[in-house]
């Protein structure tokens, strides 16, 4: 026995052990996918008792309460994703294809507000343009001499709230079309003008079509962003007394928690995220656009002239909106005795910032638990997509293709309905999760998963299977191959991933705000809380702290994620 | 006097059932006797070294009670769980449901809460001693559960740069006179507990035909019972239709432009409670903390600090504030507040559209 076992060790030492792995990865994507959304449908279709009912959804369908929200995001959703387009694309167009000065730094910026947390925008634009106390509508009376009670701009519309979600949403767009833009070879515009067309020939005939589609992908994506949006909407829609489908989510799960509606109420916007990303799969998919991804030459610069200033001017000028404003009214309100008066040496105060790291007692608290979180959530999604997309890279196992579609298919799960399932499903034995940071690290995981995969799929195809087949035919396993030979080839993208995950984790809200307890709160969470019995001050000292972690860890990335691949940031 | 001498004589021999029963209904076993901080308590306290208290009173006074406690106690820490007291029953309800035991000390502006929570037996029985010798009998449980642990009213508010004093409303009717349209800020029933309450006392005594006219004037709904004040001195809205009387005192006292003002109707009187759970995981730091929490200094200065209404015989009022015997109140009524919570929230939000 003991001599068998003896032999059979170094043979087992050297076992593939990639059908093992496939099967637990595959089971895990399961768990983190298949489990909350079947609890979710289970809860949707039984009443209180826990009979099968079509009742849920007959009350959602005729009851005005519902009705309205699901409208009220119909319109944000249509909106956003006309002005994302109507902004991304132009600043897209300059910063790829044209001789506009600064290119570098609207990107920098353009990525500065892709990072901000929505929420924080929000809040933000409060300080900015709550219609009495916002700085900017108090800038413009005491410019114009307007009566009190006429102001410039109300943040608490409907209008507000579409402003403010478009901020933080036109990165979306932005990326894709500038990426677009950024492949097309450079012949194809040659050619064009070489047969006589002139620019804007060229433009109609050869750039525009082949940019399209990236832009009406953009177009879904922030229609998709703006309608799974949790944050912004609670901040701003409730105080002018109307709900969007996320808030109206959240609201049936205040107390008496009303699970199965909760349940219902989410249904419709995971079928609709389906919909349009099949949708987005097909503009993106279909034929005549291969060109778009062979780089042959580099893309030509078309001459502003006079223009390349002002251009510039433009573009700062829209960036005013998501970054420079929204910064200034944190940092004022962080470091004013009042958060509505301009900064000056009578009102500088470090009160707040002293209140917030001395005397909150939440803050270690949720400083902890985000870095954790973060930490922990950022390493193994960064594994668990490492292995995924070199798996489907390399076509490693039979199934390769279930994979792939396992760890991409999360994407379609709203933040705010993901945790309403992961809450259902955890709060139950045998997996009680519920209570401890578990079940805000598989939220977290699962929520990343698929930008993680997508980006390192990318960075799997520029490096060349050969140098692994030579590790192989050397006697390495799979895995050691990927340890020892691709994953250092691919540390570039690795670190980037983790960034990138990490970033996500530290702005999540809608997933974290059903999960939490009051020892696992994360910032986020702490923010939202403080937004609700109004500290602006306090607010401001933590979303600057959190910004500051943000950009420390994209600056020690030494690389900006979200500019190199196919990713695509989790709605807060 | 005769009560004084009677009840210090049985507490001193370590029997206080007397004089509670006194008070109490007959139907019931003898109530717990009073327990003193003893240098065992204080000890078992440190050992544990932190105490959980889940409150809804504003966040920068809760801290600065529980960082008095800290100081009073050092080796305990204290971890202030604070959010709209509608919020933090949800919040215990649903982790208790999951076996989730992080509470130790709940303080509530929902006094109705307690009542759910002692039906259950999620409460454990403790008496301090202030609260056996200088609380009476209404402003605790007779089963030692709780006790009133502050009390504020619920008021209406303007902001003095935007509204003259002449010109200020002096009534809940004169809110809904249309000059004040898109200028009052309230907060909301499903989160504080205040808001809540008060909405029940409203609703009973003027009828929910007011909350109907006061729908059609274009409020700021914000959520908790602090933030119109907030708003108010912020000057985003010129007046607040409820919310904190002590956060105005505060704001008032530390030079911003708001005023306070007793509806003639007569303001909702808030009561807060604060209770011990019985599966709490550090139980003699809430003692405690409990025990504290009632001493005529922690009362003295949770009114300094604070801005709150204290209950204690012995606690005074700070001068400037309108003593709470002058002002016109609207009856308190926590069991009918338990009765019809649910009722209120959802004709609220029919009313408000959120």
């Amino acid at each position: 026995m003991s001599a068998a076992s003896a032999k059979a060790r170094p043979r087992a030492a050297a076992i593939d052990l990639s059908w093992p792995i496939l099967l637990f990865v595959a089971a895990a994507l399961c768990v983190l996918i298949v489990l909350p959304v079947s609890w979710l449908v289970y809860y949707s279709f039984t009443d209180h008792a826990g009979a099968f009912t079509f009742g849920n959804f007959l009350r959602l369908a005729t009851d005005a309460t519902f009705i309205d929200p699901l409208v009220t995001t119909v319109i944000i959703a249509t909106s956003v994703g006309a002005i994302c387009c109507l902004v991304a694309a132009p600043m897209g167009w300059l910063v790829a294809r044209s001789d506009m000065p600064l290119k570098r730094t609207v990107r920098v910026l353009v990525m500065a507000s892709f990072v901000t947390p929505p929420f924080l925008g929000a809040i933000a634009w409060e300080l900015l343009a709550a219609p009495n106390s916002g700085l900017l509508n108090q800038l413009y009376s005491s410019l114009t001499g307007a009566a009190p009670g006429v102001h410039l701009f109300d943040i608490y519309s409907l209008t507000g709230l579409i402003f403010v979600i478009a901020c933080y949403t036109f990165p979306y767009v932005f990326v894709l079309v500038a990426n677009a833009l950024d492949r097309i070879p450079g012949d194809l515009e040659d050619a064009s003008s070489i047969l006589g067309g002139n620019a804007w020939t060229t433009a109609r005939r050869v750039t525009i079509p082949l940019v399209l589609p990236a832009l009406l992908a953009g177009a879904l994506v922030a229609f998709l962003q703006a309608m799974t949006l949790f944050g912004s909407p609670a901040i701003l829609a409730i105080p002018a007394g109307f709900h969007t489908m996320t808030t109206k989510i959240w609201s049936l799960f205040q107390y008496p928690p009303k699970p199965e509606l909760a349940a219902a109420a989410s249904l419709p916007l995971l079928v609709l995220t389906v919909l349009l990303l099949r949708a987005e799969a097909m503009i993106l998919g279909r034929r005549g656009y291969s060109v778009v991804g062979g780089r042959n030459s580099d893309p030509r610069l078309v001459r502003l002239g006079v223009l390349r200033w002002p251009a510039l001017i433009l573009c700062f000028m829209l960036l005013l909106n998501p970054v420079f404003l929204p910064y200034g009214a944190l940092f004022n309100a962080a470091f004013s005795r009042v958060p509505s008066q301009l900064l000056s040496l009578q009102n500088f105060t470090l009160h707040n910032v002293d209140f917030v790291l001395f005397e909150l007692s939440a803050t270690k608290l949720a400083l902890k638990n985000t870095f954790l979180l973060g930490v922990l959530a950022a390493t193994i999604g960064t594994a668990f997509a490492l292995v995924i997309a070199y798996m489907t890279a390399r076509k490693a196992i039979p199934g390769h293709r279930a994979l792939g579609f396992l760890a991409t298919a999360p994407v379609a799960i709203p933040g705010i309905v993901l945790g309403v399932g992961l809450f259902l499903s955890y709060t139950r034995p045998p997996f009680v999760l519920y209570g401890t940071l578990w079940i805000l690290l598989i939220a977290f995981i699962t929520i990343s998963l698929p930008s993680a995969y997508q980006q390192l799929q990318a960075a799997l195809r520029g490096v060349h299977p050969e140098l692994e087949d030579a590790s192989r035919i050397l006697g390495a396993t799979r895995l050691q191959t990927l340890g020892r030979i691709t994953a250092p080839l691919l540390r570039t993208g690795v670190i980037a991933t983790w960034c990138f995950i990490f970033v996500s984790v530290i702005r999540e809200l809608s997933a974290a705000i059903m999960l939490f307890t009051s020892e696992t709160k994360v910032i986020s969470v702490l923010i939202f809380d403080l937004n609700e019995s109004g500290d602006l001050a306090a607010i401001s000292v933590l979303g600057l702290m959190m910004l500051a972690i943000t950009f420390t860890i994209v600056i020690a990335a030494n690389r900006i994620p979200g500019f190199g691949g196919d990713v695509r940031l989790r709605n807060a | 006097m005769r009560n004084e001498k009677f009840s210090r004589r049985n507490l001193l021999k370590g029997s206080a059932a007397l004089v509670f029963g006194a008070f109490a209904s007959p139907v019931r076993a003898a109530p717990p006797e009073a327990s003193p901080v003893t240098p065992a308590l204080i000890e078992a306290a440190r050992k544990e070294g932190k105490v959980a208290w889940y409150t809804s009173v504003d966040l920068p006074v809760a801290e600065k009670i529980a960082k008095t406690f800290e100081a009073k106690y050092p080796g305990i820490t204290t971890r202030v769980e604070r959010s709209g007291a509608e919020r933090i029953f949800q919040r215990i309800g649903q982790e208790y449901g999951s076996r989730i035991y992080a509470v130790d000390v709940v303080n509530s502006s929902d006094a109705a809460h307690f009542i759910v929570w002692k039906r259950d037996g999620w409460l454990a029985p403790y008496v301090p001693e202030d609260i056996a010798r200088h609380y009476s009998p209404e402003h605790r449980d007779a089963d030692g559960m709780f006790a009133a642990w502050r009390a504020w009213l619920s008021v209406i508010g303007y902001n003095t740069t935007l509204v003259k004093p002449e010109e200020a409303p002096k009534s809940f009717a004169d809110l809904l006179d249309p000059k004040w349209n898109g200028k009052i800020v309230k907060g909301h029933p499903s989160y504080s507990g205040t808001i809540l309450t008060a909405t029940y006392q409203m609703s009973r005594d003027l009828g929910w035909s007011y909350f109907e006219k006061l729908a059609k004037q274009n409020v700021l709904q914000v959520q908790s019972s602090a933030e119109p004040p907030k708003k108010l001195a912020l000057g985003e809205r010129a007046i607040m239709a409820d919310g904190n009387e002590y956060n105005l005192f505060l704001l008032k006292e530390s030079g911003q432009p708001v005023e306070i003002v007793y509806a003639t109707e007569g303001s909702p009187l808030i009561v807060g409670p604060n209770g011990i759970f019985a599966n709490a995981p550090n139980p003699n730091a809430a003692r405690l903390f409990q025990s504290w929490m009632f001493t005529v200094e922690a009362q003295q200065q949770m009114i300094e600090v604070g801005g709150l209404r204290s209950l204690h015989a012995l606690a005074t009022e700070k001068l400037g504030r309108k003593p709470l015997k002058e002002i016109k109140l609207m009856k308190d009524d926590a069991a009918a507040v338990e009765r019809e919570s649910e009722e209120i929230k959802a004709h609220y939000t029919q009313i408000f559209h959120v």
